[in-house]
């Protein structure tokens, strides 16, 4: 089956959960594109290239990531391809620019997929719903399909020994729309890797009381370990973390080796960001909290004494 | 100005789920609904909206659900929108057809804007919102973390991955609401009385002229139980060497 790959960037290098929509798209089909739209895209085509032969959209009217303007690009290079599945890595940029592509190609799609089989012929997907306290099997109806999957559900591919070609296409850029303007983006401060990247996460939830005590426990945790920090909604709703950080239904979704869960309770919101992560561990004060119920390994005590002692110990002191 | 906020009907996520016999949906009997939490924040919007620089704003609460899900448009009306629609539909509905009839309301209605929450936390799928919006070739802005006017449109803050976006959108538009726009306000009594006096209409599919055209087809349901088997450590020495021992930390 004919298949797109969206590869996401943020305008000097793609992201790296690109892989898991290649891997995807891979499993499924043997006539795999990757999709590139943007500006001054000559770098990002060559490292795209070395998993898929890449087709690519390089133009100033493209060079913000704006819906309107790219999802008319993505349907356009879509049908004039005969593309019969879109696919790409659940993130903010896909639910809002792939989703709109979508509606224009027919609206068959499927968000945040974890898993799928193929029966008769019918590819048949899993996606989580409430909170993923629910797996859900479902099929699209008509083409083509357009498939968000869920960066740590699928393997990215090994990179190729020789990179694939790159075809540059032109699409019709002067009848783009033109009423939303990007303004500015005020990017992530600090240096830490971004919480979907990373090998480790750290996170804090509702028993840090201050954005001073968030930085200098749980961040300090997580620059001793050289991880990303995350957080429960809680701690958002409360401001004291931005919401860039959290961590569950209605934030980011991770899976990283190792989530270390700092006075989160374990509410279903939350889980469902986290639980595919390969080793849990969770520090809370309450031993029946349910977070340790989706733990490997469980410590009943106080963050603001036991994370300071886990700091002292992976320093040596 | 018209505003439109689409109100969803889902199960209070703070309940247990169980699933229907034959594990096609929940099991809806046993459960307790509200109004989607982030279409709360939607209703909420456009109220502060009418209280600060909209003040002739007529809100409008509109629900694609069965008859039970006037008491959901009650919970928009109580807080303060001003009528209320029902579409009145019992089968379960994917997003793009929820958004075609979204779509047919707002030609009737023909609003300026549309607010409504970025994900219903029952489906979790996030697409309503963009799909009406390229349905109706409104622009949209996504995940709205902070709106305000302008002569020409909306400005908006937009939580991504990547930090806050700024755009500009001319209207007519689709917004979309993420958890920080504001928080909702809580009902008054009175107010909820009050609600009970404001208008309500009722339509179906058939009448706003749109046939389900299904793009998703639900074939089971599973409940996710957890896997893990908690091993609980005393001090934080021991957590260091158990992660160590998995190898999930170096050195």
């Amino acid at each position: 089956m004919k298949t797109l790959v969206l590869m996401e960037h943020d305008g000097s290098a793609l992201r790296s959960g690109n892989g898991a929509a290649i891997g995807f798209a891979r499993e499924l089909s043997d006539d795999v594109c990757g999709f590139l739209l943007g500006e001054d895209l000559d770098a990002m085509n060559c490292e795209a290239a070395k998993f898929a032969p890449v087709i690519t959209v390089d133009d100033p009217a493209l060079a913000d990531p704006v819906a309107d303007r790219w999802a008319q690009v993505i349907a356009e290079v879509a049908r004039a391809r005969g593309a019969e599945r879109i696919v790409a890595t659940s993130t903010t940029w896909a639910k809002d620019i792939v989703t709109r592509a979508a509606g224009l190609l027919g609206g068959a799609m499927a968000s945040d997929v974890i898993g799928h089989e193929v029966i008769d012929g019918e590819l048949r997907l899993r996606r989580p719903m409430f909170a993923g306290a629910v797996h859900a099997t479902l099929t699209l109806e008509g083409l083509p399909q357009i498939i968000t999957v869920c960066a740590s559900a699928y393997e990215a591919p090994e990179p190729a020994a020789t990179p694939f070609a790159i075809e540059p296409v032109v699409a019709n850029v002067t009848e783009l729309p033109g009423s939303t303007q990007l303004e500015e983006v005020e990017g992530k401060v600090g240096a830490r890797p971004d919480v979907t990247e990373a090998r480790i996460v750290v996170s804090g939830g509702r028993a840090f009381n201050t954005s001073q005590d968030f930085e200098q426990l749980v961040g300090g945790l997580a620059d001793t370990l050289d991880a990303a920090t995350g957080s429960s909604r809680a701690l958002v709703d409360a401001g004291i973390v931005p919401n860039s950080l959290q961590v569950g239904q209605t934030g980011k979704v991770v899976a990283p080796e190792l989530y270390l869960a700092l006075g989160i309770s374990g509410a279903v919101q939350h889980l469902a960001g986290m639980k595919n992560s390969r080793v849990i561990a969770a520090i809370n004060q309450d031993p029946d909290a349910p977070i340790f119920e989706f733990s490997d390994f469980g410590l009943a005590g106080d963050v603001y004494e036991e994370v300071p002692r886990l700091i002292a110990e992976l320093n040596g002191s | 100005m018209k505003i439109l906020v689409p109100c969803k009907r889902v199960p209070d996520p703070d309940q247990k789920l169980r699933l229907n016999a034959e594990a096609t949906d929940v099991d809806s009997t046993a459960l307790t609904y509200i109004l989607n939490p982030f279409d709360a924040i939607a209703v909420e919007e456009a109220l502060c909206i009418r209280e600060t620089t909209h003040p002739d704003a007529e809100i409008i609460a509109v629900s694609v659900a069965p008859a039970e899900g006037e008491d959901d448009l009650r919970t928009a009306l109580a807080m303060g929108a001003d009528r209320a629609l029902l579409v009145e539909h019992d089968a379960q509905l994917d997003s793009w057809n929820v958004a075609r009839l979204l779509a047919a309301v707002v030609e009737r209605e023909q609003p300026a804007l549309v607010i409504m929450g970025k994900q219903a936390v029952d489906d979790d799928a996030n697409q309503t919102g963009q799909f009406l919006a390229v349905q109706l070739g409104w622009s949209q802005a996504t995940f709205a973390s902070q709106v305000e006017f302008t002569e020409t449109g909306l400005r908006v803050h937009r939580e991504t991955d990547l930090g806050i976006e700024i755009i500009h959108v001319s209207l007519p538009a689709v917004v979309t609401a993420d958890l920080r726009l504001n928080e909702p306000r809580y009902a008054s009594l009175p107010s909820i009385l009050k609600a009970k006096k404001k208008p309500t209409e009722y339509t179906t599919a058939e009448e706003l002229g749109v046939k389900p055209e299904p793009r998703v087809r639900l074939l089971s349901m599973e409940l996710v139980h957890s896997q893990r088997n908690c091993e609980m450590v005393t001090s934080a020495r021991e957590l260091i060497l158990k992660l160590r021992e998995t190898e999930v930390i170096k050195g």
